[in-house]
């Protein structure tokens, strides 16, 4: 009984890795811009599509295609960036709102469009494995993308801590009139800032392709879970968006395991409900937003 | 001399109200099925349009997650009809109440610790899905099979709220004037004042001394429960209710579809917009199912959706009405509507 709950705890810590780095795109976007991307799902959908190509049909290691799906997805994001969301940043929430929406129904229609609505599963050889340690029994996929993620998350963070880019990055979203004073490139900071998130969410489809059918559907789900984890952790911080993710992952999984599999789906609302009863900014949100 | 003419513009601008409903009415005499059924579900949209518009527009607060007001009324109806055979009525009325708590209680969770913009909109998000999934375990209330309403008979049975299309329609109608009537009644009332003042500056309010916090729940509230109403209507035309289709995110959507496009804050702007972006999504869905394209649908609503915010910002009304102004500008001064434009 002990090692079932051990497994399923591990189990959902390494899913929450992967559902941290969702929430890090967003919340990435979010601290920097004041937008809130709600086709952020779609961005996860179209890494899992990025991983259904390669892992599915050229057999690429996982990693290589979590690197693809991040160069990809990078170049996707600062070109969504400099053509669309870039005149939309000064506006009202309700209007970015509706321009996001309208994003998210043009990308999810793109997605069925080209591939149809029906699941494509990207099982593997890779889907089957498993790793022993001690009385834990893992999936080696989950191992893959939880290693990735936790690797691009410390390697993020520590990008955006020491590098010059990173400390323009912060400048811009402590003070952005402050960071155009001071000679800051705004637009060039905020197209990379969205090209990152996107990459994030891209890089988190393609780790966990293999553990998902690629499905155009999925993009709501994923948009709603960001949010969750997102406000869970305290909007617009870093190590929040990761905490939440840790969170939910578990948390999802415990739920999975005492309640019946729609509990699953509703325990991260649930928990949400609970923690802004207590703390209402997440549990590392800034003061005002 | 300024009240003679403001009084001449009011009743101008109720005339023309009357005009729009009066020549929507005789619409709904001649047309055939297809444009009834698709102008009740633009009018229905209208009115929850004009119960967002209220919230955001007048009080400053965003929601995006109207869809679980629009479930909770649209429930309360249908069990109480279907399962203890209870006139629509009653359910209407307790949907609203219990919707109005709800919204209330979500609203004293967030602005308690003055949480507000951008959380509390993702705040009704969370609820609204929580509720659909909720819903859609829990047996009682149909579970993900949802509630059917026995077939209408074509006999009007105005105590039951039963009829044909037709008479759904004009109840629809009815619904929306009164939604653009009290929205303007609302916003010219001393709430409607209040909550502008919030919405405008919190702090400037609360030193005048308006108790913000208690105008924010309540503004909340009753967007939440008219937004309820609308549901049960619409629970009741579609004759059937899942819990995916009546408190999905496409709900919520189309919900603020109308007040945006069409023009925050306006009386008559959820109407135009509904009446733009509903058979939009509808003529696309076709179109869509002529060519076998599926996804063809969202990318031509998505791509309307971006377009209007991008060239028309301040929506559809707005537009209209400055440009009815530009015609009129020379010969008669300052044109009354283009305040309500700006307020």
């Amino acid at each position: 009984m002990l090692s079932l709950w051990l497994n399923v705890i591990a189990g959902g810590v390494l899913i929450g890795l992967v559902y941290g780095l969702v929430a890090l795109g967003l919340t990435i976007i979010f601290g920097v811009m004041r937008v809130v991307n709600f086709a952020h799902g779609e961005m996860v959908v179209f890494g899992i599509y990025i991983g259904y190509w390669t892992v599915r049909i050229w057999d690429v290691p996982i990693v290589l295609a979590a690197a693809i799906a991040a160069v990809v997805m990078f170049v996707f994001g600062y070109l969504l960036e400099t053509l669309v969301v870039k005149r939309f940043v000064n506006r009202p929430h309700h209007y970015q709102f509706i321009v996001f929406i309208g994003l998210s129904l043009l990308f999810s229609g793109v997605l069925l469009m080209s591939f149809g609505p029906d699941p494509r599963p990207t099982a593997s050889q890779l889907s089957f494995q498993t790793v022993s340690v001690g009385p834990l029994t893992l999936d080696w996929a989950r191992i893959q993308a939880a290693a990735t993620a936790g690797l691009l998350i410390a390697a993020l963070g520590a990008y955006l801590k020491y590098s010059a880019f990173g400390r323009s990055l912060r400048g811009a979203a402590n003070n952005r009139l402050g960071g155009l004073v001071v000679g800051l490139n705004i637009p060039r900071v905020y197209a990379v800032t969205f090209g990152i998130g996107t990459a994030c969410a891209g890089v988190a489809g393609a780790l966990i392709s293999p553990l998902f059918d690629a499905q155009p559907y999925l993009a709501v789900d994923f948009t709603l879970l960001a949010f969750v984890t997102v406000i869970v952790g305290g909007l617009g911080s870093f190590g929040g968006a990761l905490l939440g993710g840790l969170t939910i992952g578990v948390a999802e999984a415990i739920a999975a395991l005492m309640f019946t599999p729609s509990m699953k789906t509703a325990l991260p609302y649930a928990l949400l409900i609970i923690i802004l009863i207590f703390r209402p900014r997440g549990f590392f949100g800034a003061k005002d937003i | 001399m300024q009240r003679t003419s403001d009084q001449a513009s009011d009743i101008k601008r109720w005339g023309a109200g009357a005009l729009v409903f009066a020549a929507l009415a005789v619409v709904g005499g001649m047309s055939n099925a297809y444009v009834i059924s698709l102008l009740t579900i633009v009018l229905l949209f209208t009115f929850m349009g004009q119960s967002w518009n209220l919230m955001l527009g007048i009080g400053g607060q965003l929601s995006i997650g109207h869809a679980l007001f629009v479930g909770i009324g649209a429930y309360a109806v249908a069990i109480l009809n279907i399962k203890y055979g209870v006139t629509p009525w009653i359910g209407l009325l307790l949907g609203a109440v219990i919707a109005g708590f709800v919204g209330a209680v979500l609203a004293w969770l967030s602005f308690r610790f003055e949480v507000r913009g951008i959380y509390f909109a993702l705040l009704t998000i969370a609820a609204a899905e929580f509720a659909r999934i909720m819903f859609g375990g829990w047996d009682y209330v149909g579970g993900m099979q949802g509630l059917f309403y026995q077939a209408p008979s074509s006999a009007i049975d105005l105590g039951m709220l039963r009829g044909d299309a037709r008479f759904y329609y004009f109840v629809a109608l009815a619904l929306a004037a009164i939604g653009v009537a009290g929205t303007e009644l609302i916003s010219r009332s001393y709430w409607g004042y209040v909550w502008r003042a919030m919405r405008d500056d919190d702090e400037a309010a609360r030193a005048l001394g308006v108790r913000t916090f208690r105008h924010k729940v309540l503004v909340v509230s009753i967007s939440a429960a008219t937004a309820a109403i609308g549901g049960g209507v619409l629970g009741l035309v579609q004759g059937a209710i899942f819990p995916d289709s009546i408190m999905g995110m496409a709900i919520s959507v189309d919900v603020l579809i109308g007040p945006v496009v069409g023009g925050l804050g306006t009386a008559f702007g959820p109407l135009v917009g509904s009446m733009a972006a509903i058979p939009l999504h509808h003529a696309m869905g076709a179109l869509g199912d002529a060519l076998g394209l599926p996804g063809l649908n969202s990318v031509a609503y998505g791509a309307v959706l971006i377009l209007v915010v991008w060239f028309l910002p301040d929506g559809i009304w707005p537009s209209i009405v400055r440009l009815y102004g530009a015609i009129q500008l020379p010969a008669r001064g300052p044109i009354p509507q283009l305040r309500k434009v700006e307020e």
